[in-house]
């Protein structure tokens, strides 16, 4: 436990310690976004019956904000360790590979609700979102953040190089968050990206985060619980599968 | 005496290459015992065998009596390593990386030790600097400390002097030997034979995944006990004649076998048969460094 809860604080002080560039930066972007697509849009556009625009849209910004921030702190830690070599200090110790795991997606987590609070507070300050269901709020995003942190460290420990990081995190997360609702209900869209939009599991992240604000969905918040948990789940497993066999990070 | 350390049969291959060939290798407790071996002969693989970094393809290594793959855990307990990489966490300072590595061991409070490593390792006055201000010496200093949070029975240093001033070399033989006599086993790999020959006890050598000597430091330098006839020559070729004695070649001069003083003669006549003329000779008397490149060399022929 004194392994695991050691690895866990040092992930929350690395981030914590550049918290300008790790938490107030990811909400100013937030907020920009916010302020930009508002002041295009509100006229135009009504997601939903009755909840204005801006409204609509923080929920979704807030999550993406976590997701990506879960996903970077994770992956950056450990490709910054290995291409230092300092990950021998984290590999030498008798930390199990369930400690491993826990330390670090917990961390990301972390970071993840720090961010997603901030964007939350700043962005109320210019309308109040409802909150219908807290626990609806809470259950998203943790395991929003959760998967993307997994996500995170997969990336982590399979790139070498910062490049092939940055490709999994241009080709496979950027539009993964971005096709997922975040700026549109995805009932406005063609039948197909429809159809497109509902393989990917962060739409249902950011649809049942929604619904714990508005009580309103595209989907109903127990399907999007079960497609976030499994995923959650899965590549979980997955993670643990590839620490068990030392994949990359003992040779 | 029990043993420390334990090898059996093994392998390991990256790719086509063939890093170790079976390695069987016993280090008994309380040993000052020297891995000794040219680049690349696989020393730094087999001691990532001992830590978990890496995984053998066959064979098996244990610490302390704990097996390093099914017992990973309680053997990662037994022993501290000092990785040949120097690296360093550039976010925090010597302190806090101190405190941080006794967590992984699962140690809470373990100040009074930190401070006696800090002292020790003369790092005292460095605690609460950051990493990245430490001279590369220092960061060292602070990875051997890294290696000792959890006091282990078993101690590796992996080229610790590689690139270090003298102070530093001084101040950390004396704690190594200091741990040593407190019971510590100690294992080392240095280019630096002279300080392998002062500390330690027994050697192995190891030449391109294979173990080409082991024995008692006093037992192994008398079983090489061939002095060397260095020779500078000029021009600088070696005649034709002399080449099956030839042993290495260091620092421009050619170190041959030297069985018999007798030969010293025959030798030099070669020499000035061939036209060559002396730019300095010298005999070498054996020591750790000789017995080496006798050991290394005769293997390759
Ligand atoms: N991860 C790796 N991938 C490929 N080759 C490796 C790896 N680690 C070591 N080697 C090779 O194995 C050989 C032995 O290396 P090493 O154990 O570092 O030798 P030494 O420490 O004795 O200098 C070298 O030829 C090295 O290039
Ligand atoms: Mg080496």
């Amino acid at each position: 436990m004194q392994g695991f809860y050691t690895l866990f604080y040092k992930e929350i002080l690395r981030f914590w310690k550049v918290s300008f560039q790790t938490v107030a930066a990811p909400v100013l972007t937030a907020v920009l976004y916010l302020l930009i697509f508002s002041h295009v849009l509100e006229a135009h556009v009504e997601a939903y019956p009755g909840v204005r625009y801006t409204a609509f849209l923080i929920p979704g910004l807030a999550m993406m904000s976590m997701l990506q921030n879960a996903f970077a702190n994770t992956s950056s830690s450990l490709i910054q360790s290995k291409l230092t070599g300092n990950i021998v200090f984290i590999l030498l110790p008798p930390l199990s590979r369930l400690e491993f795991f826990l330390a670090y997606v917990l961390a990301a987590i972390v970071r993840g609700l720090v961010v997603g609070a901030g964007v939350l507070l700043f962005t109320s300050l210019f309308v109040l979102p409802e909150l219908k269901h807290p626990l609806w709020v809470l259950a998203f995003a943790l395991l929003g953040s959760g998967v993307l942190a997994v996500l995170g460290m997969i990336a982590g420990i399979w790139a070498e190089k910062f490049d092939q990081l940055a490709a999994f995190q241009n080709f496979i997360i950027v539009p993964l968050t971005f096709l997922s609702g975040v700026f549109y209900s995805i009932h406005s869209l063609p039948v197909f990206w429809l159809g497109v939009s509902h393989l990917n599991p962060v739409f249902y992240m950011i649809d049942g985060f929604r619904y714990g604000f508005f009580g309103v969905g595209d989907v109903s918040p127990w399907l999007s619980l079960s497609v976030v948990g499994s995923t959650f789940a899965l590549l979980t497993l997955f993670t643990l599968h590839l620490l068990r066999t030392g994949y990359k990070l003992r040779h | 005496m029990s043993t420390a350390i334990r090898f059996s049969a093994v392998k390991k291959r990256f790719g086509d290459f063939e890093a170790l060939k079976g390695i069987d290798l016993e280090v008994r407790e309380g040993e000052f015992f020297a891995l000794l071996g040219p680049n690349g002969a696989g020393k730094t693989t087999l001691i990532s065998v001992l830590g978990g970094l890496t995984r053998p393809d066959s064979g098996s290594a244990s610490v302390m009596g704990c097996d390093v793959q099914a017992d990973y855990r309680a053997a990662r307990r037994q022993v501290g390593i000092v990785p040949q990489e120097l690296t360093f966490d550039p976010f925090f300072t010597v302190r806090e990386t101190l405190v941080f590595q006794s967590g992984y061991f699962g140690l809470r409070r373990n100040d009074a030790w930190i401070d006696e490593l800090l002292e020790n390792l003369g790092l005292a006055d460095k605690a609460n600097a950051n990493m990245r201000a430490l001279s590369g010496g220092m960061k060292r200093r602070v990875m051997v400390a890294q290696a000792l949070v959890h006091k282990p029975p078993v101690i590796v240093l992996d080229e610790p002097t590689a690139g270090v001033d003298v102070a530093l070399r001084q101040t950390l033989w004396a704690f190594v030997q200091r741990l040593n006599d407190e019971g510590h086993t100690i294992v080392l790999t240095t280019h630096y034979l002279e300080e392998a020959e002062t500390l330690c006890n027994r050697i192995a050598m190891l030449k391109q995944g294979e173990l080409v000597a082991l024995d008692d430091k006093v037992a192994l330098m008398q079983s090489h006990s061939t002095r060397l006839l260095s020779l500078r020559l000029l021009p600088d070729a070696l005649p034709a004649a002399l080449q099956p004695l030839l042993v290495s070649e260091r620092d421009g001069a050619y170190l041959l076998r030297l069985d018999d003083c007798k030969q010293l003669e025959p030798m030099l006549a070669c020499v000035r048969e061939a036209g060559v003329s002396l730019r300095d000779i010298e005999i070498v008397q054996p020591d750790l460094e000789s017995v080496f490149l006798d050991v290394m060399g005769r293997k390759a022929g």
